[in-house]
């Protein structure tokens, strides 16, 4: 075997200063495209939740306008997807390769599956407790900011933890095709330069990754969950 | 029986009577129309609570009663009526002034409905956080009312962490919070078992008692009118059916009301003669069972009691029950001898 015969295994310059820079960029594109995607996934959440028929302020146009572009979103494959997208790409970031390009596609793909997942969550408060409020003489803003978000926190955590996973395994993909971090580290050592060991090494710090952000978010959603 | 139309006379002895009721519902109408099929949940309901009351709300499951209180807060629009608080009518009110005008109410649900986010303390500050008042205030009147509703050592505990009379005591002191004029409960005991039932009606009595507070109660379970109730509306197929004060109520054997506040657990049926009587009426010279007994064997007619319900209902000793004659041929002579005594004596089947 290669691995046991070649000297140069785990001691090639590539995984020793190539990975570190490429898992960071892998962490900046994942964080920063989950940081936008979390801001705007919980806005269109909520409107899906509140235009839905039966919702606080049912708008059944905005809701079926709405939650078509949200499933034409969830339905496009990635790769598809940031390909179509590119002159969106290139007209925000300015170009359409490295990892700081890469964010507007993973931001497109991210946020009608977030938003999705945010309307479940607020679909799950009872209607009870939004009806105390409104009582008390609750705007429907106040029902939303004092009421739904803050008891479906647990369900939107949680939500956010399979939406930064999901965002690392397409920011491999997005590396891959637009360049930057492990994804594209591991595909142009290690698949086009047959350098198995720097692909192995990457794999390992993406599974380590997904473990980490696994964990942290289960934590995080028990911390905020007093039910 | 007392005529549904009819205001209601003086308030609890020793009370002069209010100018203003706290709240009066007139004609009050709520028809839901789901695609063609229309349902009549509230047919002209009326209803005077005078303050400083507790107005219970009884009848079977689909009556109205839910539907009853939706529209008293402008959470339905009632199809036709008025529902009139300290002046003003709320069926009228939109928006802002709607939102303001439901202040004067406090709620308490079957299930409390707190928030699961937040501790005990800061659901009972969360509709003063709402009606603007500043941190200072709110910290204070919280305080002021864990002790009120005697939970001060469960301030910081969440929901999930009490139990369920400690989550009613919870919802009873956030209904509070802004001063309301009126408490609406909807089935306040339901949930709970019967001691914590009778700590939560204390809750309620005393509450009235200190703080003057006008009580409207709604609920399938006879010993809440029974224990806290000054009035009582029996609605029936979103229709008034019955209404009046309790005690007058439970001193006419003949309503429903009395039927239902006072319910006879009744044996199977063997064929032996029964006729179920009412004790409590102010006239009738019997107020016992013993006394029912031997009134009938005065007259030659053996009975034995067969089941019997007797309460202690605002203040006069009430029951109803079931003689069981040792001959069946005397029943008609039995009833008689009954109803001559003013004990509403019914042939039992
Ligand atoms: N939104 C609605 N649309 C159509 N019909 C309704 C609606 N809400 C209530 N109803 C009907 O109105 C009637 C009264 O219902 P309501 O919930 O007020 O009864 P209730 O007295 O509270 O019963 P329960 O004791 O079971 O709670 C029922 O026939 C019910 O089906
Ligand atoms: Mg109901």
């Amino acid at each position: 075997m290669r691995f046991e015969t070649d000297p140069t295994w785990l001691d090639n310059p590539v995984i020793r200063e190539g990975l570190p820079t490429a898992l960071w960029e892998t962490l900046a594109m994942t964080l920063g495209s989950a940081a936008i995607t979390a801001a705007l996934g919980i806005v269109v959440g909520v409107l899906l939740h509140q235009s839905a028929p039966g919702g606080i302020a049912p708008q059944p146009t905005l809701h079926r306008v709405l939650g078509a572009v949200v499933n034409v979103g969830r339905s496009l494959p990635f790769l598809i997807l940031m390909i179509a997208i590119i002159p969106i790409t290139r007209f925000i970031a300015g170009t359409t390769v490295g990892w700081r390009a890469m964010i507007v596609p993973l931001t497109v793909g991210a946020v009608p599956f977030f938003a999705r997942l945010v309307e479940t969550s607020l679909r799950e408060v009872s209607a009870g407790k939004v009806e105390a409020a409104t009582m008390m003489g609750a705007t429907r803003w106040e029902v939303t900011r004092k009421v739904l978000l803050p008891e479906a926190l647990p369900g939107i955590v949680a939500g956010l933890t399979t939406t930064v996973i999901a965002l690392i395994g397409y920011s491999a993909m997005a590396g891959a095709v637009g360049g930057g971090g492990l994804g594209a580290t591991a595909m142009s050592y290690g698949y086009n330069r047959f350098q198995t060991d720097v692909m192995i090494a990457a794999v390992v710090l993406l599974v380590v990754v997904v473990q980490v952000v696994q964990v942290a978010g289960d934590r995080l959603a028990r911390a905020v969950d007093h039910r | 029986m007392v005529d549904a139309s009819s205001d209601f006379p003086a308030g609890p002895e020793g009370t002069p009577r209010p100018t203003a009721p706290a709240l009066s519902v007139h004609d009050l109408t709520k028809v839901f129309d789901s695609r063609g099929t229309t349902v009549t949940a509230l047919d002209a309901v009326s209803l005077v609570v005078p303050r400083s009351e507790i107005h219970g709300i009884v009848g079977r499951s689909g009556a109205g009663k839910s539907t009853l209180i939706r529209c008293l807060t402008g959470l339905e629009q009632p199809t036709s009526g008025q529902v009139v608080v300290a002046g003003e009518d709320i069926t009228t009110l939109r928006g802002a002034d709607l939102r303001a005008a439901r202040r004067r109410f406090g709620v308490v649900y079957q299930h409390a409905n707190l928030l699961d986010s937040r501790t005990a303390a800061d659901n009972i500050a969360l509709p003063l956080e709402i009606a603007g008042w500043d941190k200072a205030e709110r910290d204070a009147r919280v305080t002021e009312l864990l002790e009120l509703v005697g939970l001060t050592d469960r301030a910081g505990n969440h929901p999930g962490q009490l139990s369920g009379g400690q989550q009613q005591r919870v919802g009873i002191a956030r209904a509070l919070a802004a001063r309301p004029e009126i408490l609406l409960c909807d089935e306040p005991t339901s949930a709970l078992d019967a001691a914590t039932t009778g700590q939560i009606l204390a809750l309620l009595k005393e509450l009235r008692d200190r703080l003057g507070i006008t009580v409207v109660v709604i609920t399938h379970e006879p010993s809440v009118v029974r224990e806290v109730c000054d009035a009582v509306t029996l609605l029936g197929d979103g229709a008034v059916l019955e209404q009046g004060r309790l005690g007058e109520v439970i001193a006419d054997p003949t309503t429903r009301l009395h039927r239902e506040l006072i319910p006879l657990v009744e044996p199977a049926p063997d064929g032996l003669a029964r006729l179920q009587v009412a004790l409590g009426h102010p006239d009738s010279p019997v107020g016992s069972i013993d006394g029912i007994i031997s009134l009938l064997r005065h007259e030659g007619i053996e009975a034995d009691v067969a089941a019997a319900t007797v309460e202690t209902v605002a203040g006069r000793r009430v029951g109803r029950l079931l003689v069981e004659l040792a001959d069946a041929a005397l029943v008609d002579r039995a009833r008689d001898v009954l109803d001559h005594a003013r004990l509403h004596p019914e042939v039992a089947a």
